[in-house]
């Protein structure tokens, strides 16, 4: 079961589809039940998904109150864009929010996640133990992680009483101080994704050839050089995955702050910024749009990365 | 032996780091269960780290009652049942038919399907916040006749975003069976239907655990699609309540203890009673946590 990444079978080869094709004959009733199995599913994605989606884009080019019926939607070209880059002060800072969350997740999180996988796979003792805790994270939901981790950070929580900061003067302000906050929530968000990456490389991992490390080890080469040059090039695939993994939750970012202060007073994204202009104090639907617009445009080249990596005929 | 001593050392650093990592791992949510029994009182008085002089269920008590965190919980209980095991059934029906029956569709949709399941939320909401105002459903739904602010809301956008999901791993995983079952049901003379039902739903059975197992903790756990959509107070789902116990001005931090506890350790029990379906789930050519 853990390999099914790496099962993954090629797609039916052309020859293959014309056979079968001509095999099929169908009665009607077969049509009807082929016609719902595809249709029930397809159209409940495309109606709630992808209609949804490009009626955001076409929507960040214009200008609309949302209180008039559609009729009121005024076409604005660039306009929104033009102002959300010019006017809206929350942008850099959530922009700046989401790249430190790509580079501490691509540079900190991932290698711990590897090198935590490195070391679980050596099975030493207790490593179910340690394995387990890493799991914990990733069953509990962001929105309860961020309350777990306010007892450590909030001013009078443990890590304030461990530093012996504890009289209201003295006490740090680690979520409410603009500085320091994003750190705090980029490390509680490591803390779940290290266990997912670690969990996705120790699966990649097992499904090494063993006698593959140990011809490397045979052979007289480090550890070091066993795990750059024999076990790293067969895990391409989960490497992949990792690289999408990283992305795409970094540019979702939205619960962890959101449940922390909001999203606000330093801890802004680009998610929160969607929602703030749909649901927050003021409704501008154009500026809203262009955000969602902005996080798609991004998470376009890892969703095109994982698509080559699965469905490219040459790979399997 | 040179090589030995090097190795014990090498087996010490690794036990040192994954203990060291292991205990940031699991000391918050300990101690967020050890501070779910302590009375507030006691906590504002003596510190967080001062030791419990009694424990008490009186915070669970209240999250229960007073709180109706039990109300919440059973409300996201009514949405992650319904909306794993529809999201299961429509994508076991569309895997069937893309990895049985290849046409020169397959693919695209597959990818269709794949790729919808990578997109951002954001992106979705503004114009489905829109639709749901519009759609309407009988009163005995919603009192005020729309989709919006309804959990069957909820339940389809959770249906129609892990549909992508579900399908792309069903269809890989029946690609892995030899199609030579299906064909031996096809010669007896089966219809598409039976087909299905009889022969490729009790194959997929493996994979239905694992995705389901993952999916309940998924959808359970969702947050911005509870927030988005729902008005009501009394109909959301455990994980959006939570802020309910969050006070304006001053938070009884012990009380939110004790709701976020009864919010995680649902899905902690059956991560420990089906670790295997989780972390296989997981693994599954896994997109998202």
């Amino acid at each position: 079961m853990s390999s099914v990444l790496e099962q993954t079978p090629p797609l039916a080869t052309p020859a293959k589809k014309k056979k079968r094709k001509s095999s099929h004959n169908f009665s009607g009733s077969d049509r009807v039940t082929l016609g719902a199995f595809v249709g029930l599913p397809t159209i409940l994605h495309v109606l709630f998904v992808w209609v949804p989606a490009v009626c955001t884009i076409l929507l960040s080019f214009t200008f609309w109150d949302g209180i008039g019926g559609l009729k009121n939607i005024k076409w604005v070209g660039f306009t929104n864009y033009r102002q959300v880059f010019t006017l809206d002060a929350n942008l850099p800072i959530a922009i700046r929010n989401n790249i430190l969350w790509l580079a501490v997740f691509a540079l900190i999180a991932t290698p711990l996640g590897i090198l935590l996988a490195y070391y679980i796979d050596k099975n030493l003792k207790g490593t179910q133990l340690y394995q387990t805790s890493f799991y914990l994270p990733l069953v509990i939901s962001l929105a309860v992680t961020g309350i777990i981790w306010d007892n450590v950070f909030r001013t009078d929580g443990v890590l304030n009483s461990i530093l012996g900061n504890t009289n209201a003067d003295t006490a740090v302000s680690w979520l409410g101080d603009p500085h320091k906050n994003i750190w705090v929530v980029l490390f509680i968000a490591s803390w779940r994704h290290i266990g997912y990456i670690m969990l996705l490389y120790l699966a990649g991992m097992k499904s090494v050839d063993p006698s593959l490390r140990e011809a490397s080890a045979i052979d007289g080469a480090t550890e070091w050089y066993t795990f750059r040059r024999v076990i790293m090039p067969s895990l391409r695939p989960v490497n992949v995955i990792i690289v999408v993994v990283t992305i795409i939750e970094s540019l979702r970012a939205f619960d962890l702050v959101f449940i922390l202060n909001r999203g606000t007073n330093g801890l802004q994204t680009l998610g929160v910024l969607v929602y703030d202009n749909i649901q927050g104090e003021s409704t501008r639907i154009g500026w809203g749009s262009a955000y969602a617009t902005l996080l798609f445009l991004i998470c376009l080249g890892p969703i095109m990365v994982y698509l080559y990596q699965n469905f490219s005929k040459g790979n399997d | 032996m040179v090589t030995g001593d090097k190795s014990k050392t090498g087996q010490r650093v690794a036990i040192g780091v994954l203990s060291v990592f292991s205990l940031i791992w699991v000391a918050p949510i300990l101690f967020t269960i050890l501070q779910s029994f302590r009375p507030f009182d006691d906590v504002v008085k003596n510190g967080v780290m001062s030791l419990p002089k009694h424990l008490t269920f009186a915070n669970y008590y209240h999250a229960f009652g007073q709180s109706r965190m039990w109300l919440f919980f059973i409300n996201s209980v009514e949405v992650a049942i319904p909306a794993v095991v529809l999201t299961l059934f429509l994508a076991s029906m569309i895997a069937f038919v893309l990895s049985r029956y290849d046409s020169k569709f397959s693919v695209p949709m597959l990818m269709l399907f794949t790729a919808g399941n990578l997109l951002p939320p954001q992106l979705l909401f503004i114009p489905l916040f829109r639709i749901y105002l519009k759609i309407h459903v009988p009163h005995f739904i919603n009192s005020n006749g729309v989709l919006y602010d309804t959990q069957l809301g909820l339940i389809l956008v959770h249906v129609a975003i892990q549909v992508g999901f579900a399908t792309f791993v069903l269809t890989n995983f029946l690609r892995t069976i030899p199609k030579e079952i299906s064909e031996s049901a096809l010669v007896d003379g089966a219809n598409v239907w039976n087909h299905f039902f009889r022969i490729i739903l009790p194959l997929l059975r493996p994979a239905l655990a694992s995705l389901g197992v993952l999916m309940t903790t998924w959808i359970y756990n969702d947050f911005f699609w509870a927030v988005v959509l729902l008005k009501t107070g009394n109909k959301r789902p455990i994980t959006a309540a939570l802020s309910n116990l969050q006070g304006e001005f001053n938070t009884d931090y012990n009380l939110l203890a004790a709701g976020a506890c009864m919010a995680f350790i649902p899905t902690l029990l059956v991560f420990f009673a089906m670790r295997k379906h989780f972390v296989a789930g997981l693994t599954l050519g896994s997109t998202k946590g």
